[in-house]
């Protein structure tokens, strides 16, 4: 049973072993005369404006949000696509109504996030 | 399984408030005017399903693979809930533009929230009890919050998300546990398998944590933490709401996922537990609300101290308790939404006059809102001619039914402690020399809700018997 | 076949660590995601029952639990963004205006 992991524990051994060994080699052999231009975070020329810790706009967080809320919805959409038929063949049309009205309500809740301007970026 | 015409007009309160929610988030979406559409609406939504419901009391059935249960106590609960909401938004709509918060999006929560009241009521399943427990506890985290730009409103908030969220990890976990030693969610198989499971330990140990879940909804002692600061942050009419209502959905729950137990042996196993949480919250929230300044404080106390009274029916485990926690339920709905009604139309902007010795001289300047206020406090106090009066009587009579006479003396001296932070702020209206105190601008909404609630206490403390039995038919 | 003690093991381990974070931890948001972690460790415990007693109800509600999860989640992040605009701070200690 364990001994067919052996394999993958060799090829993950064997990728740590490569990927140090390329790092450090570099590091080891290399010459390394650094000036300031050559530590500079664009070599090319462009200077770095402000720090790396900039707040993203508060925007991001209600898109985030009601992307949270719209994507989990559909978790009960998926089992109800798949048993579709079956479940039709045995309840008829009332399976088609009852979803019918989940999205309704959904698609209410989307509207109104789009009217209040909820996905307005500016 | 096929769903009738008549099945469809058992939930029919249910179908009015979730159509309701559906057509107030139209009418503020395409509105022009929807500030002044959207309160009397849901008020006659929710008249309209309160009435409902109490009209179609006896139409008792169980619906949808015993999901729910209609009739019955249900629907009294319904009532009590539809109308507690519409006294709160008639109380809400002067309250809003006064705090400067009106957004069309707080009478589309309340409904949500009473939605989930509802549901919770009615359940006859663990997986109904969580979904209307999280149908009411999100909307109230938002309208705790409702007052966005205050620091006080946000605390509260965050506060009542935070806590609320743990309660309801306990409870989720309490569930999978009771869950994995049924074998199934429903209130019936948990009846039926109940002789097998009933000593088991993990059954005992998921059932304790749904308990202590669900001690946080109601607020009772050692996890009555959030209450006072809650109840002070958020907006004066959703504590009125949230007060009420929530906690007699809590309780409605609570009824429901015990009532395997109740005239079970293996229910002694519970009752130290609820019994010492019964007596810690009766206690500490009398002897802490004396101490208080702050009147909202003082009431959030006070809704401690009365949490552990119908702790007491719980405790008892008998037919007799669940019909006076609900008689009790009824009775303290009604007095705190009028006392937190008058709260919040004395309350001036920026959360002034919120100070008990706002209050000082009150009944010179304004006789009829101090009378009403003075109805209200003799009421939670328990004094004999009102409403409060009687529920605690039940609640004491069933103690002692069920052999614990102890638990009711404790009872009886700590409403005699309340008496005092009562009816003291009663001698601050009418009984201070000088002349110094707030002069109240009154809204006229507000005090036709104030009233309605406080003609329902009187009904409730002069018709005492007949609702009992009322009640009592429905409780098995 | 992993024996059934050994999921309930690790799902109690889980909730007990959740209860320790939020009783511990001063960040609003670590707070919140030990609610998760509880969360997630009552769906451990129907996912593992479910799977054991070969009854299917235990799965569905787990959907039920992770949808509640996510609209408590965008309502509960909205709440500390509110606080965070006013305050500028997410950390419990500093929310302290109401006496706690």
């Amino acid at each position: 049973m364990l001994e067919s992991y052996i394999p993958i524990m060799l090829v993950l051994g064997f990728a740590v072993v490569f990927a140090m060994a390329a790092v450090f080699s570099s590091k080891l052999f290399g010459p390394q005369r650094p000036n300031p231009e050559k530590l500079s975070t664009y070599e090319s020329g462009v200077k770095p404006i402000g720090t790396t810790h900039e707040r993203v706009s508060i925007k991001y967080y209600l898109i985030a949000m009601l992307f949270i809320i719209f994507d989990i919805e559909v978790i009960f959409v998926y089992p109800w696509a798949v048993e579709f038929r079956q479940l039709f063949a045995e309840f008829g049309i009332s399976v088609f109504v009852s979803m019918f009205i989940f999205l309704v309500v959904f698609e209410l809740g989307f509207l109104y996030a789009y009217k209040k301007g909820g996905f307005d970026w500016d | 399984m096929d769903i009738t015409i008549q099945d469809y007009l058992n939930i029919l309160p249910l179908i009015i408030i979730a159509a309701g929610i559906l057509i107030s988030v139209v009418i503020e979406m395409y509105a022009k005017n929807s500030e002044k559409i959207l309160p009397w609406f849901s008020i006659v939504i929710f008249f309209s399903a309160g009435y409902y419901a109490l009209f179609t009391v006896n139409s008792q059935s169980v619906l949808f693979s015993n999901m729910i249960v209609t009739g019955g106590t249900a629907n009294i609960f319904f009532f009590l809930f539809c109308f507690g909401a519409a006294i709160v938004s008639l109380l809400s709509i002067d309250y809003l533009k006064k705090a400067g918060i009106y957004f069309g999006e707080y009478y589309i929560l309340l409904q949500s929230a009473v939605l989930g009241m509802m549901l919770l009521a009615n359940a006859r399943d663990l997986v109904m009890i969580f979904i209307g427990l999280e149908q009411m506890s999100i909307p109230f985290y938002v309208l705790a919050g409702f007052n966005r730009k205050k620091h006080f409103s946000n605390e509260a908030a965050l506060k009542y998300f935070l806590l609320g969220a743990f309660a309801t990890g306990f409870i989720v976990f309490g569930m999978g546990l009771i869950y994995g030693s049924v074998g199934s969610m429903s209130i019936d198989a948990i009846m039926t398998k109940f002789g097998d499971v009933s000593t088991n330990a993990v059954f005992i140990i998921g059932v304790l944590l749904f308990i202590i879940g669900f001690s946080f909804k109601i607020a009772a002692f050692p996890f009555h933490m959030w209450v006072p600061d809650v109840y002070q942050g958020s907006p004066t009419t959703v504590t009125a709401i949230m007060s009420t209502g929530g906690k007699a959905a809590a309780f409605s729950a609570l009824f429901i996922a015990l009532s395997p137990f109740f005239g079970d042996v293996s229910f002694n196993i519970f009752k130290p537990f609820l019994s010492a949480l019964a007596v810690l919250s009766m206690l500490f929230g009398s002897i802490v609300a004396i101490a208080q300044t702050d009147i909202k404080r003082m009431l959030a106390y006070s809704s401690i101290s009365h949490a552990g009274y119908m702790l007491i029916g719980v405790t008892s485990g008998l037919a007799s308790g669940t019909a006076g926690v609900i008689f009790y339920l009824a009775a303290y709905t009604f007095m705190n939404l009028g006392a937190f009604g008058i709260v919040s139309m004395l309350e001036g902007e920026n959360d002034t006059n919120l100070k008990i010795d706002d209050y000082i001289n009150l009944g010179k300047k304004n006789p009829l809102i101090a009378g009403l206020l003075s109805i209200f406090m003799f009421a939670l106090s328990g004094l004999p001619p009102f409403a409060g009066f009687f529920g605690k009587y039940y609640v004491f009579i069933s103690a002692i039914e069920s052999g614990m006479t102890w638990l009711a003396i404790v009872g009886v001296i700590s409403s005699v402690i309340s008496v005092y932070f009562y009816l003291r702020l009663v001698v601050l209206m009418y009984f201070k020399e000088g002349n110094e105190g707030i002069n109240p601008t009154v809204s006229n909404t507000a005090l036709l809700g104030v009233v309605i609630a406080a003609l329902i206490v009187i009904l409730i403390g002069l018709f005492p018997g007949s609702i009992i039995e009322l009640i009592s038919t429905f409780v098995i | 076949m992993i024996p059934i003690e050994y999921y309930l093991i690790l799902s109690a381990f889980m909730f007990i660590m959740g209860v320790i974070g939020v009783l511990t931890r001063k960040n609003a948001i670590i707070v919140f995601m030990s609610i998760e972690l509880m969360l997630n460790s009552a769906n451990l415990t129907f996912v593992t029952f479910s799977s054991y007693l070969g009854n299917v109800t235990g799965q569905l509600f787990v959907f039920f639990v992770m949808t509640v999860a996510a609209a408590e989640a965008a309502v509960g992040l909205a709440i500390i963004i509110a606080l965070f605009r006013n305050k500028q701070t997410v950390s419990i200690d500093e929310i302290n205006i109401l006496k706690w």
